[in-house]
């Protein structure tokens, strides 16, 4: 299983900080389809993507137990 | 004694700062950012930040490990804050100390600028009329790739 974390718009439109999904074998690019289609999440082309806490390309295979986590255009400072 | 941390609490400027102290810096520089009322003509009444805590503590720490290759000598901290803040309310400090001033002043602009490409916080604003969460200041930021480009992250 996975833990998929939501934040700012991401979340207020799915509802929850985080899912337990299974997304493993499937590649970032894969999975981001996937839930943007389930869930209608906005401007997904905006959304970077982080495995256990690193930034991580479309094309890398998600494993079983990694942290995915959907990173908007960041707003800090 | 952690260099680089998200507060819920308000931030004391001068324990950031006392962090860089260092016999061999001739300058510490520090940013302040804080809450403003007005953007465009556009009044907010407070600000919500949200971090992913445990990466955002990372990719400060990244932050601060490129300017202690690119700056030699420096020393950087950096708190920011997250829940909600009022207007003229303190978001993020940044205190860089070097052995000479203009490396000082060169490194805290690299770092504030950093942060907003690559940690992982962000803000909601909510104004008389409603609420919406910022994304880049430009909203144009798009990542073909899926994350930020070595060539989008430097200045």
């Amino acid at each position: 299983m996975n833990k998929v974390l939501f934040f700012a718009h991401l979340r207020d439109v799915v509802g929850e900080e985080f899912l337990l999904l299974d997304a493993s074998g499937k590649t970032v690019a894969e999975f981001k389809a996937e839930l943007s289609t389930k869930y209608d999440l906005p401007r997904m082309e905006t959304v970077m993507t982080a495995i256990n806490e690193e930034f991580a390309s479309n094309d890398e295979v998600i494993r079983d137990g990694d942290e995915i986590a959907f990173i908007p255009p960041v707003s800090g400072g | 004694m952690r260099m680089y941390e998200i507060s819920k609490e308000p931030i004391d400027i001068q324990v950031v700062i006392n962090k860089v102290v260092q016999r061999e810096a001739g300058a510490i520089t520090t940013f302040i950012g804080t809450v403003r009322e007005l953007t465009h003509g556009k009044k907010t009444l407070f600000l919500i930040y949200e971090a992913y805590e445990a990466m955002a503590v990372k990719k400060l720490e990244q932050i601060g490990l490129e300017i202690e290759q690119r700056w030699e000598g420096s020393r950087v901290a950096i708190t920011h804050r997250v829940g909600r803040l009022d207007i003229t309310d303190v978001a993020v400090v940044i205190a860089v100390s070097t052995p000479h001033r203009v490396d000082a002043y060169e490194a805290n602009r690299y770092a504030i600028e950093r942060i907003k490409e690559i940690v992982p916080i962000w803000k909601k604003e909510h104004w008389e009329d409603g609420e919406s969460w910022m994304g880049n200041q430009l909203e144009t930021v798009a990542y073909p790739s899926g994350k930020p480009e070595a060539g989008d992250l430097d200045e």
